[in-house]
């Protein structure tokens, strides 16, 4: 019995429904952040006074251990999925050429563009959450000034470059990734499927644009 | 299409050529002269093992039965698509017109760990008919055919049913799928029945044997690459992947 749960866990369609659930989550997490970021451009202080009680929220903790766990099944499963199918043809073409009405640049790259994400949100959470401890005083209660942070970081020209290329890599990861987790999950059909690409399609141009403008705002903010 | 055409011309063949399951393989450069651009691919490579026979060489091994693009026998990788380059067109479909005088075309074989090369072009796709022999059938007591139309059937149930049977399990979508899954193939089996009352008795069962059928033959995993659908000479949707999907997501509770 557990053998056979083991080998439907295992099952390519598994894999496939475990990429799409934790793909969507991700994808909900993001719109949280930008919810977040939007904090930033309408007052410092009640950026800061959101980022205050975030962390000091105990249930922070709960909630940072399912992201983990989120991330983490979406990370592993999808380098189990490429190795996989890097065996599962083991001598390669001596020619291979796209029909051109299927596989995209986003859907062939999703391995690459997808461990460019991981580095970025590595070095994200380094300059942010790790990042250099300002403090500050909103209504009597010292908490951190992450405004600060943000605004200083985002000074620098060359670190508005690199997190905007990394937004467009997330953007085209996303552009596949929306599209695909629905068909994954059973909902592709023979109308629907073209309205699911361009719903991907569309949170992939507000990711880029989205987040971009938000370094780009703190660059013409800057102020400190 | 104007009626036959007396246009000949050469082609630079660029063929794999392999032994057995087990020697190593290699390209072979064949030009070809004198080729009627009326005749389909397979016809030229007629012409070209008939020059090889006179001249007491080993004729090219490829696979072919009907020549009418509905068993599923022939394959080819043609200058690196599965079929050629013409959308919905088998191997023995596809025409010597397409190509250009003078042209060079790469023939190889399909290829997946779950197929291996018997010899030259011919391919292994037994592991297509072992999918199917794990669940892409109905039960039911012989005798007496019942009447047709005894049970209703959707009219467009019907026809996607259909649609999904169209499937001559060439494994086109297979060797064009960058992961070697074979995704296309097992979703038409499942879904050809899946749509059907008659199939809806053993749904659960057939999903879940022909999927861990497919995994175990080493099939790789479909990422929505769409590789197969625009490959697929009989024009199967992977809308039957996304109903496979569904089957099996039903076939947990
Ligand atoms: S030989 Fe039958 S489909 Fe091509």
């Amino acid at each position: 019995m557990s053998q056979k749960c083991c080998k439907t866990m295992n099952s390519s369609i598994m894999k496939k429904i475990f990429m799409g659930i934790s793909g969507l989550l991700l994808c909900t997490f993001l719109i949280g952040h930008f919810a977040g970021n939007v904090l930033y451009t309408v007052n410092a202080d009640l950026f800061n006074i959101y980022a205050h009680k975030l962390v000091t929220n105990p249930l922070i903790y709960v909630a940072e251990a399912i992201l983990i766990i989120i991330f983490l099944a979406h990370v592993v499963t999808g380098i189990r999925l490429t190795i996989q199918n890097y065996t599962a043809r083991s001598h390669k073409y001596y020619l291979k050429v796209k029909t051109g009405r299927g596989s995209t640049f986003a859907s062939s790259t999703m391995i690459y563009t997808g461990v460019l994400i991981l580095a970025f949100i590595v070095a994200h959470l380094i300059n942010f959450k790790y990042g250099a401890y300002y403090g500050t005083t909103v209504d009597g209660e010292p908490m951190r000034d992450l405004h600060k942070l943000v605004a200083q970081f985002f000074m620098i020209k060359l670190n508005i470059g690199w997190y905007i290329g990394a937004m467009v890599v997330l953007g085209i990861h996303v552009s596949h990734g929306v599209w695909s987790a629905f068909q994954s999950l059973g909902l592709g059909h023979i109308t629907y499927t073209s309205y699911l690409k361009v719903i991907g399609k569309i949170f992939a141009v507000f990711t880029v644009i989205g987040f971009s403008a938000f370094t780009l705002y703190a660059l013409i903010q800057g102020g400190y | 299409m104007g009626g036959l055409s007396d246009k000949k011309i050469t082609l630079n063949l660029k063929i794999w050529r392999q032994q057995d399951g087990i020697a190593d393989g290699k390209m072979v450069d064949y030009r070809l002269n004198d080729v009627k651009t009326d005749m389909s691919f397979l016809e030229m490579l007629d012409l070209l093992n008939e020059r090889l026979i006179r001249e007491g060489e080993d004729p090219i091994a490829f696979d072919h039965d009907c020549r009418e693009g509905i068993c599923g026998a022939c394959s080819l990788m043609i200058n690196g698509q599965a079929h050629g380059p013409e959308a919905e067109t088998t191997t023995c479909q596809l025409h010597v017109r397409k190509f250009k005088d003078e042209q060079t075309i790469v023939v190889g074989p399909f290829r997946a760990e779950a197929f291996g090369v018997h010899k030259d072009l011919m391919v292994d796709r037994s592991a297509l008919d072992a999918i199917v022999m794990a669940g892409g059938f109905i039960t039911v007591a012989t005798g007496n055919a019942p009447d047709a139309n005894a049970i209703a059937i959707r009219k467009e149930n019907a026809e996607l049913s259909m649609d999904a049977a169209q499937c001559i399990g060439c494994g086109a979508c297979i060797a064009s799928c960058p992961n070697a899954a074979a995704m296309l193939f097992t979703s038409a089996k499942v879904s050809q029945f899946a749509l059907l009352p008659q199939g809806k008795i053993e749904a659960r069962e057939r999903v879940r044997t022909m999927v861990e059928k497919m995994d175990d033959l080493g099939f790789g995993n479909c990422t929505n690459e769409q590789e197969c659908e625009a490959t697929c000479p009989k024009g199967i949707k992977i809308t039957n992947i996304a109903r496979m999907n569904r089957e099996f997501i039903k076939s947990l509770f």
